[in-house]
């Protein structure tokens, strides 16, 4: 790995105030950030001074504050947008999160649908990539399509041929699964989809946080992502869709901001992005985001991926050392994307993460909004360790010690 | 939270079985974590609980409440058993639980009283017994 790390782990762990955090008495291990990461202190005080400083609405306002607001905020955007490889910033549509993004393709993008068109989705989706698309073939009697998986978590790539079709008008896809950490082969699936004259989409949730993403080396033409999983602020995120498709859309929500003139029976849509920014924004969440990816770039994705890579490998090796348990998902730690759900045979993973919770160890236990993964592999639930940054390979091991206690609870 | 009462409640539940034939059957899970219970009742013939079973899967707190709930039950009248809430549960299971995981020690109880409610859908004036209701089980 050619990654250069101009921080140590030790280093990066001393910006994250919730590290310090205790409980039983032992230091909290985190590894949940698969559902959301903690924050560094740089995040916490760009949000900070912005409202103790800075403070006014975006885009309104004729005063010296309302300016310096809106540079920040469309500074934050100009960062964010070139942090995933948007070739202008004016794609960058600026939502609450990757769940709105996509339900703002399904509304704006669907109502270019009609009856009998096709929407092509995979097994492994997020309910955030599911459920948009099941509500759109209700509005508009569309089909719904899903790519199945095989036994290691992979995409069934004959499924793509043999569904993606004339009749296709949306291929949507995660780029890396929350719940095997598959991590998907996007540039393959766009082909498809551009190949039938359908666009791609893209769920990218679980890959910002843990992997360099460029969307033109992706070759797809929507990208949608959560700032809460990546170091950055809840209730913000990012739809990167290219100009064209975006300036050919119906808006999402209206209202302030997204007009350029509204008359008492009909409108004008302002330009992109505004176009689908109606109302006042998270203005302080989007300047968090802004400096959530800046302390990324400073670190650099590529020793983040590697860095996580390393933890999953770590772990799957203390795994395949037991014989009681289950891994979802590939059987190589570089195709998990920071993380690793598993079923032992001996204890329900709530219980799991109940006694985990006993040591200040915190993981995820459920069905992590993808219950069709479950039924797939036949598992009602499963325990989810998720890593990123700012853990070290302690924190792996403080894992498998309450392993340990789990198996002598409730192991016969 | 894991104190021996929950835990040999876990490993060897009581009542863990179908009833046939019964006056109540009830399925309900907890689609957040995957638990599944069914239940079964059996009324005396003064309209109080003779015989409660149950089959399932899921987390030790679900599975070893309903345990304890199949003994808790017995003898009580049917608007006895309706009026039980969370906290009833939480003083029979005695460890603390936190809320979410109350919502799994209150799936069994939830369970019993849906069916119950079913139940008394199907043949009012239940309290009376089931004879005098018309209930056949089955």
């Amino acid at each position: 790995m050619a990654a250069t790390q101009l921080m140590t782990t030790e280093q990066i762990r001393a910006d994250f105030p919730t590290l310090r955090r205790q409980f039983n008495g032992r230091p909290v291990v985190f590894l949940d950030s698969g559902a959301s990461s903690l924050k560094p202190k740089q995040v916490i005080q760009a949000e900070e001074d912005f409202y103790a400083n800075h403070y006014a609405n975006v885009h309104r306002g004729i005063y010296q504050l309302s300016e310096e607001a809106t540079d920040l905020f469309e500074g934050a955007r100009e960062r964010v947008a070139a942090f995933i490889g948007a070739p202008e910033s004016r794609e960058l549509v600026l939502t609450r999160g990757t769940t709105e993004g996509l339900n703002l393709l399904a509304y704006s993008l669907g109502a270019q649908l009609a009856p009998g068109d096709e929407v092509v989705s995979t097994v492994m989706e997020h309910h955030s990539n599911q459920v948009p698309w099941q509500l759109l073939g209700r509005r508009r009697k569309t089909v719904l399509k899903h790519i199945g998986l095989d036994d290691e978590g992979y995409l069934k790539m004959e499924d793509l041929d043999r569904l993606v079709t004339d009749r296709t008008k949306i291929v949507t896809v995660t780029h890396v699964s929350n719940v095997l950490g598959t991590v998907n082969p996007i540039r393959e699936i766009a082909e498809a989809a551009h190949d039938h004259g359908a666009v791609c989409i893209v769920d990218g949730a679980q890959s910002t946080p843990h992997m360099p993403v460029d969307v033109k080396a992706l070759g797809c033409d929507f990208f949608a992502f959560s700032g809460h999983k990546m170091l950055g602020p809840t209730g913000v995120g990012g739809l990167w869709g290219r100009a064209e498709l975006l300036e050919g859309m119906e808006p999402f929500l209206g209202g302030g901001d997204m007009i350029s003139e509204v008359h008492l029976q009909e409108s004008k849509w302002n330009q992109i992005p505004a176009k689908f920014e109606a109302g006042t924004p998270h203005i302080a969440g989007v300047i968090g985001l802004g400096a959530a990816v800046d302390y990324l770039s400073r670190i650099g994705m590529d020793w983040v991926q590697h860095h996580d890579e390393q933890l999953i490998a770590r772990a799957m090796a203390r795994f395949a050392q037991m014989g009681d348990v289950r891994l979802l998902g590939p059987k190589d730690p570089r195709r998990h994307a920071g993380v690793l759900a598993f079923w032992l045979d001996y204890a329900h993973p709530h219980d799991v993460a109940q006694v985990f919770d006993d040591s200040a160890v915190c993981v995820r236990a459920g069905h992590h909004c993808a219950m069709p993964v479950n039924e797939r592999y036949g598992v009602p639930a499963t325990t989810r360790a998720s890593v990123y940054l700012y853990n070290d390979e302690g924190d792996i091991d403080r894992m498998f010690e309450a392993i340990e206690k789990v198996r002598r609870l409730f192991k016969p | 939270m894991y104190q021996e009462n929950i835990l040999e409640h876990y490993r060897n539940p009581h009542n863990k079985r179908k009833l046939d034939p019964a006056h109540v059957t009830q399925k309900e899970n907890n689609p957040l974590c995957g638990d599944v219970l069914e239940v079964y009742v059996l009324f005396g013939a003064d309209g109080k609980v003779a015989e409660v079973a149950f089959e399932g899967q899921g987390c030790a707190i679900s599975q070893a409440s309903m345990s304890m709930l199949t003994d808790e039950l017995k003898g009580k009248a049917m608007d006895e058993v309706e009026a039980m809430g969370a906290d009833a549960i939480q003083e029979m299971v005695v460890v603390p639980l936190s809320p979410v995981r109350m919502k799994c020690a209150t799936l069994g109880i939830k369970a019993v009283q849906n069916g119950i409610a079913a139940y008394r859908v199907r043949h009012p004036g239940a309290d009376a017994g089931p004879e005098a209701a018309g209930a056949t089980s089955k």
